[in-house]
This record gives C-alpha cells, structure tokens and sequence, in this order.
C-alpha cells in the first residue's frame, strides 16, 4: 500500500467514525422527538380506544 | 407528444357521528355537504353527459351503474371549481380539473379544510358531533374510495394503457400507501401493512368500483368531447395526508401516463400474477420480496420501480421544460433511494411511515401488542381532518412532516379556482354568478337568465375557460346573460 493510499484509507476511516457520530446523534435527537410525540398524542387520543374502533363502521363506497 | 396531462382527485371521507353509533350515514352526510359555510351553489347535477357504465375496452353500456337517487339530493359546486356532494353513505369532495400534480395535491388538501369546516357546521347545527376521516377503510372489511383521474389523448389504445399501467399501479404502492394496522377481506394475516386499499383488489382490469375491484378501471367517461379524450379513472390508490406523497404519487403517475402515449417506455414489466403482486407489496414491509415475472424471472416492486424512474427521468429530460416534472423526479428518486437504504426515514413525507414510526412508539413505550385496540384507534385517528385530534395533522403543526405548501396556500384554494383549466370558468361562475347557475356537470354550466328556457355553456375542451381566454370577459360581465351575450358574441 502506497502512502497515498494509506492516507486516503485513513481519512475514509475517519469520515466514517464522523459520520457514525453524526448518526448516534441524530438518533437520540429521534427518540427524543418520538418520545414528546407520544406525549403530545397521549393528550388527544380517543378516550375510550376499544369503543372507538369497534364503533367505527362504514358503508363500502365508490 | 402526449396530451397535456389535467388532472385531479375525488375522495369519499369517512363519517361517524360521535355517541350514535346507529346513525344513519347518508343522512349524516346529507347534513355535512348542506351546512358546508364557504362560498357555493347548491345545484343539480345534470347526468346527462354521464356515463359510468360505459366501458374503455369497447363494450358494456349505460344500464349499470344506475345513479342512487338519494345521492343525486346533495349537490354542490364550490367557487374553487371543486364538487361537494354525497356519494351513497360519504360525503365526497371532488378536487377541481388542476393543470399540474401540485397544482391537484394542493386543491385535495383543501379538500380537507372543506370537509372540516362542514363538520364542524354540521355539528352546529344538529347539536351532535360529527367527525370526518380521509381513510379508506374501517378496518371491518369496508372501502371507500380515493380515486385519481388523468386525461388521455382518445388515439391511444386503451390496450397499451392497461399493459403499461398494470405492473407500475402495483408497484407505486410502496410509495403511495398510507399504512393500515392489520388485514381485511380474508387475505393472509399481517401486523401492519403499506397501503389501507390493496386488500380489496381482485381483479387485474374491469368495470368494477365497489365489488372485485380492479387495478385498472375501465370506466369510459371522459367529461370531456369523447371523439378527442379519454379519462383513466385510477382506484388503487389511498388518500393521502402528506402532501409530498401525494404530488409524488400523482406526478409519478401523469409522468408514466404521457410516456405511454409516446411510446416511451421500452418494456411493460408484465407481472405473472398482478392481483397477487399487489397483496404481497402491500404486506412486505422488508420491501425485498420478489415479485414473479410473466415470462420468467422475478424483481422487487423497488426494482422494478427503478426502471420506471429511469425511463421517465430520460423522458423528462427529453419531452418536458416544465420545471414541476424535474421535481416529481427528485422527489421520486430520493423517495426510492431512502426505501432501498432506510425506509425510516421517509416518515417525513409517507403518510405509511409515518404512522408506522409513531404506532411502534407506542407500541415500544407502552408493550402493545399489534392486535391491541389503542393502535387501530390511532390507525383512524391519524386520518381525523379535525386539526386538533387528527394526528396527521399534529404532525405536521410540529413539523414532523414536510410541507409542499403554506397554510394560506391551502386555505386560497379552497375558495379561488386553478387559473389553468376550465375549472376557472366553473369557478368564477360560482362565485359572481350564482344566482342564475341551476346545474352543473364537469363538462357544463346551466344558467337561468329569465328567458323562456335555459341556458346551457359547453366547456368539452378541459384547457378553455382558463384565465387567460376569459377572465376579461368575467370581469366585465354585469350579469349572468350579459355574460352569455358576450361568449356568444
């Protein structure tokens, strides 16, 4: 392996650790929303979920 | 070159009037499309120039589809060129012709600001509360409809219309989709599934809407001189909330249509078994089963899917200036590329991702297991159009999902016509003339001036009555039969 080829190994492997970095990062930031989502659908949600759905019935269309 | 493709969608909303569990649906919608406050007439609806039971491949004539007269009570066009009416047991809304696809995603979002206005004047007025879903399905084995209309040049063979279009219909679900928790109509058990419609195909091509439903409708009604057009009315897809979904899935789709009728798309990718094909897409969330080939061989809906974006970005570069097309394919192309590496990230812009990220949220936080009713009722909730309990819609108030327009956008559509198609003659009309409109199709206005019979305006050619040919005309009209005076002269 020539130098060049070293060095250019060594800044991919690099980039690499960088954007894993970026992505575990991101992910928290992810759960995080998700996790506020949650709460925020918590708030409105039907009330009573199984008497919803079991209500919900409609005629076929089109 | 192909024909200007006009478009536009119609969706049948679903309905429930809370606490009334038997409530009648056709009456309840009745009550929704009458207390809709923003700007309309009430007309009839002259069927005349309607046809449903007329087939494209030829044959069939006008003794099915017989129109339920009880749906024909409810009627109504809007000064946004839209159509409010009641289609059996839904209130349905009819976006207007639109000129482009995100000119057709925006006039359906308005639709749901409409159907939410009328709801909540619905409820008003009945003292009961009225609740409307942009859904296609109870999850109890009953559809509703979301149906996409494009114009077709009459020279094309329908035939090539149906080889070409079958296997990319199956295929756009993977994008299309708006996500269902569980299976219906006697198919194969799944947790979760991409598209809430795909079960309830059963048929590769035929008449159908709402029995063995086929991939490709052959509904024959143009709305349009039928000796030039041709409408292909498309009902395997969902109604979508996300508005980039819904300009990909229509874009996509005009795009594949115009390549047709110029002869642009070298192979039709026949599937060996469409109906089959399209329940399997719709199952597999890995998104790597393959699909059986006619003749041999097999490819993932993805794959195939590749080669549609690959034809048609060469078309584009070719045949189109129109810079919305270079969008549809970006989108396009950024959407099949996040499905191939991380579908998890296109819950941004996949109503079916989506609802998948935030049903495993729940499921994960609160050790649900997929038959439990709190993620169906989330599956519905998400549809709601009320801003406050309609998930889709907190959402995007959180900026969860991206927009393709401002709510202003939104809100102007749901009142002032396209500019680009016959719409805006329907639409003005409606809005400085209504008093003398009595009846309306898709493809005429009936006025009534005080003369001894009624007046009745073609509009055949879906690019006439656009602004530029008769704004100035509107504008200077004193009155509805100065204004024939003048488009007779």
């Amino acid at each position: 392996m020539s130098d060049r080829e070293r060095s250019q190994g060594e800044s991919r492997r690099k980039e690499t650790e960088e954007e894993q970095s970026t992505e575990a990062v991101e992910t928290e930031a992810d759960t995080e929303a998700l996790d506020d989502l949650l709460d925020e659908i918590d708030e409105v949600l039907e009330e009573n979920a199984e008497e919803f759905v079991k209500n919900y019935v409609q005629k076929g269309g089109e | 070159m192909a024909l200007h493709k006009v478009l536009g969608t119609e969706t049948e909303y679903g309905i429930v009037v809370r606490g009334d569990p038997g409530f009648n649906p056709a009456v309840a919608s009745s009550l929704v499309v009458n207390s809709y406050p923003g700007e309309r007439v009430k007309v009839q609806w002259s069927y005349e120039e309607e046809s449903p039971g007329r087939d494209a491949r030829g044959f069939g004539h006008d003794t099915y589809g017989l129109i339920d007269p009880e749906g024909a009570v409810v009627n109504s066009v809007l000064s946004n060129g839209a159509r409010l009416y009641v289609d059996h047991a839904h209130p349905e809304y009819s976006g207007p012709e639109s000129f482009d696809p995100k000119e057709a995603a925006l006039y359906d979002k308005a639709g749901e600001v409409v159907m939410h206005l009328a709801s909540v004047a619905a409820s008003e007025a009945s003292g009961r509360e009225l609740s409307l879903y942009k859904n296609n399905s109870d999850g109890k084995g009953n559809s509703y409809g979301s149906h996409e209309n494009y114009l077709l040049s009459r020279e094309t063979p329908f035939g090539d219309v149906i080889r070409y279009a079958m296997t990319f219909m199956v295929t756009r679900q993977i994008f299309t989709g708006a996500g269902k928790v569980g299976k219906e109509n006697d198919r194969e058990d799944v947790d979760f599934q991409i598209t809430q419609r795909a079960d309830f195909f059963e048929e590769e091509v035929g008449l159908e809407t709402t029995l063995k439903r086929p991939i490709i409708n052959t509904r024959d009604e143009p709305h349009g001189d039928p000796a030039t057009y041709r409408r292909l009315h498309v009902i395997i897809g969902d109604a979508n909330l996300s508005e980039y979904q819904n300009f990909l899935k229509l874009g996509s789709t005009a795009l594949m249509l115009a390549a047709v009728e110029d002869g642009a798309l070298p192979d039709s990718l026949d599937l060996f078994d469409p109906v089959e094909a399209c329940w399997q897409v719709s199952h597999d969330l890995s998104l790597s089963r393959p699909l059986e080939l006619d003749g041999g061989g097999s490819a993932t809906a993805l794959e195939l899917q590749h080669r549609y974006l690959e034809w048609l970005t060469k078309y584009v570069e070719k045949e189109l200036d129109d810079p919305v097309w270079t969008e549809v394919i970006e989108e396009w192309e950024r959407t099949l590329n996040l499905l191939e590496t991380n579908p998890d990230k296109l819950a941004d812009t996949l109503d079916w991702a989506a609802k998948k990220r935030m049903l495993e949220g729940f499921r994960d936080r609160d050790g649900l297991e997929w038959t439990n009713s709190k993620l169906r009722a989330l599956d519905l909730q998400y549809h709601d159009v009320n801003p406050q309990r309609g998930l889709y819609q907190r959402l995007a108030n959180r900026g969860s999902m991206r927009r393709l327009f401002t709510d202003d956008e939104i809100e102007q559509a749901t009142t002032a016509p396209p500019k680009r198609t016959r719409a805006y003659f329907r639409g003005r009309c409606v809005s400085d003339f209504s008093d003398s409109l009595v009846a309306a199709n898709w493809d005429s206005l009936v006025f009534d001036v005080g003369e001894s019979h009624l007046k009745r305006v073609p509009m055949m050619e879906p690019l006439r009555g656009v602004e530029s040919l008769v704004g100035e005309v509107l504008d200077e009209a004193e009155d509805a039969a100065d204004l024939l005076r003048r488009l007779e002269g």
